[in-house]
């Protein structure tokens, strides 16, 4: 028996925007001015969130926080495809996406201090709470979409996780049964490049993550993660097939960790400031403002004036968020058990 | 009413689930078309289609982590695991995830599910086929854990786990699953969870059992006058059937198929210390596997607790 070639496979990049600001006409997504104005508002607000994030833990005033710079246009863009019908099941650095659906942004901050009560969602939002186990989400977003498909309901489940995520054994587990269902769902990728100190050679031999959705039976895409109307064409279109019943997609969206792992880390132990500065041209937001001042939407003063209404907004949060009283001690038993035993009864009084 | 066996009376109550409630959905590996290894569910998949019936990958983690994605969805998933042994791997799913889901998301979210596995020892499988690590699952808030202990309480018990708001963990003593059969109502019936069955009443010890080593506690006992007490469920245990026996022998036999050390029969004796210890007439005894691995067939009549040690047991605390 001779060789044969048995398969050859493709993995494509998307690029929409580049770092000029110019955008390919042909992939440019039909997008009024106002929405992209909105993707503009959402990544300032994004950007805003996190810097305050950060100098409120450095204050005493929020727990360990893990910032989102740079991944503003991987969060805003993918988060503004979704319907308000649709399920996401988030890592725990999406903050962007988390904004852009609407989520009540003094309840983000209050997670980040250390109370639980902040992961009640509102109910009009389905958005399962913050995940800080990697990778461990991703099989529950399988498991909705398996849900979806039995209830044969018009929505999608999108899944987010970052570049070490993929390492996990969950990530291939829930993959491999995507695949196998074909289910409506849309796996988010961050690839930031970094999981704490480990960069991503280290964290996989492959070329690009968006080809291990290939081993599955499925396409997987790299996209520009700095180019918020690439993730946001990638996402949409992953969107429709799944609710099209085509199947799941990979999106793996190229970005940098601009920041630290969290504001307990120290990302100079591990890597360069020159592999940083480098990224810095390719600021999502700056990349944004390019494409918007060559229209004339966009002036220093317009953004000055979009800055200082995205702190506005966030002075009042973090004000709401202060004023929330501490939970009590009996708050322990919130939720446990839709019924309490006996013996936590008695723990919750005291004994 | 019929005589069935544990296997025939899981069938039943998961097949009658089904069919008053569209929500319950069967996964896990071979539940299909094979019918579960055990035959457990067999013809579920004919009755009630591929769309609730789904034969997985072989992936434990992927089964636990869908089965909490459906069950916040809204379904009533019921995953099996294949053996008890494979549980592990599903082990930060079940910890992490569905036993919190309720407590994390404050209630937005809950995750009733009711995961089925076999467990126990006996059965000449190989390696990892005969855990009985049930201890282990009963450190974990949020999750409740059930032993039936023959064909009636099981079909009773699982009734009442699908039915319930919350994950369950539930036990199917492998060894038992042909070797009993029982008079099981062919109707809806269900067994509280959290409360425990006198399985035979006597006045001058006290025997706690669950599950797998029920059968053999029940045979052990002929000729002495024994109270035995059937656990059913091992979190949260009824911890009032347990002392309210306790309180009228004053003496007590714990028998657990585990290994010693830090197993369930542990928090029940230091409950009985903490709340009934002034009735005690002799100390608490435990007849539970040593502290080693389970082993193959060849050394596990050695392993399990015997009717011999759970005798010698009785004898010494009745001495006192």
């Amino acid at each position: 028996m001779p060789e044969e070639l048995l398969a050859t496979y493709e993995v494509r990049r998307l690029g929409v925007l580049d770092p000029n600001g110019e955008v390919d006409q042909a992939l440019m997504p039909e997008l009024p001015d106002a929405e992209i104005w909105r993707m503009y508002q959402l990544m300032v607000l994004s950007r805003t969130f996190d810097e305050r994030a950060v100098s409120l833990q450095r204050e005493g005033r929020l727990g360990t926080y893990p910032p989102i710079r740079g991944q503003e246009a991987a969060q805003v863009g993918s988060a503004f495809a979704l319907a308000p019908s649709d399920w996401v099941f988030p890592s725990f650095r999406e903050m962007g996406a988390h904004l852009t659906l609407g989520c009540p942004i003094p309840q983000l901050l209050q997670y980040w201090t250390g109370d639980e009560r902040a992961q009640k969602v509102p109910a009009h939002l389905n958005i399962f709470p913050f995940c800080v186990a990697v990778g461990s989400q991703i099989p529950h977003a399988v498991g909705a979409a398996l849900a979806v498909r039995y209830r044969r309901d018009p929505v999608a489940v999108v899944a987010y996780f970052g570049d070490g995520a993929t390492s996990k054994g969950d990530f291939h587990e829930a993959m491999n049964l995507a695949g196998v269902f074909t289910l409506p769902i849309v796996f988010i990728c961050q690839n930031n490049q970094w999981a704490i100190s480990v960069p991503l050679k280290n964290q996989t031999a492959s070329g690009s993550l968006a080809q291990k959705a290939l081993a599955y039976g499925f396409d997987g895409v790299q996209v520009d993660g700095n180019d918020v109307f690439a993730v946001y064409r990638a996402t949409k279109q992953a969107l429709e097939k799944a609710k099209s019943g085509g199947g799941p997609t990979l999106i793996e969206c190229l970005t940098y960790r601009m920041a630290d792992h969290t504001t307990a880390d120290d990302a100079g132990r591990y890597r360069s400031n020159e592999e940083v500065a480098a990224w810095r041209d390719r600021d999502p937001i700056l990349r944004l403002e390019r494409f918007l001042a060559a229209r004339e939407l966009w002036s220093v003063e317009k953004g000055d004036e979009e800055k200082g209404r995205a702190t506005g907004v966030i002075d009042a949060a973090v004000r709401e968020m202060e004023a929330m009283p501490p939970p009590g001690a009996a708050e322990l038993f919130d939720g446990v058990q839709a019924k309490l035993t006996p013996r936590q009864e008695e723990q919750k009084r005291g004994r | 009413m019929a005589q069935l066996n544990m296997v025939q009376a899981i069938n039943q109550a998961l097949g009658d689930e089904m069919a008053r409630d569209d929500r319950v959905v069967l996964l896990g590996e071979d539940v299909g078309r094979d019918g579960g290894v055990f035959r457990v569910t067999e013809g579920l998949l004919e009755r009630f289609g591929a769309e609730r019936v789904l034969d997985t990958p072989l992936a434990e983690s992927a089964i636990m982590g869908a089965a909490i994605g459906m069950a916040a969805y809204g379904l009533r998933p019921v995953p099996e695991i294949q053996f008890m042994g494979f549980t592990y791997s599903a082990f930060e799913q079940l910890f992490a995830h569905a036993a919190r889901l309720r407590s994390r998301s404050r209630g937005r979210y809950s995750c009733p599910m009711v995961v089925r596995t076999p467990y126990g020892g006996g059965i000449k499988a190989p390696e990892l086929h005969e855990e009985s690590t049930e201890s282990i699952y009963c450190q974990i808030p949020g999750l409740k854990v059930v032993a039936p202990s023959g064909p009636y309480t099981a079909k009773g018990l699982l009734l009442a786990a699908l039915r319930d708001p919350d994950p369950v963990l539930f036990l199917e003593p492998t060894r038992l699953y042909r070797l009993l059969r029982e008079e099981v109502p062919e109707g809806d019936y269900v067994l509280e969870l959290g409360r425990a069955r006198l399985a035979r009443a006597g006045g001058a010890v006290t025997v706690i059992a669950w599950g797998s080593m029920l059968e053999r506690v029940l045979k052990s006992v002929e000729g002495y006058d024994a109270d035995v007490v059937d656990l059913l469920t091992l979190n949260p245990f009824d911890i009032e059937a347990i002392l309210g026996s306790v309180r009228k022998t004053g003496r007590v036999v714990i028998v657990q198929e585990a290994a010693k050390t830090c197993g369930l029969g542990a928090e029940i004796a230091a409950t009985i210390a903490e709340e009934a210890i002034l009735h005690l007439r002799a100390p608490i005894l435990r007849v539970t596997a040593p502290d080693v691995p389970v082993p193959l067939g060849k050394l596990i009549d050695h392993y399990l607790p015997s009717p011999e040690r759970i005798r010698a047991a009785l004898d010494e605390v009745l001495q006192y």
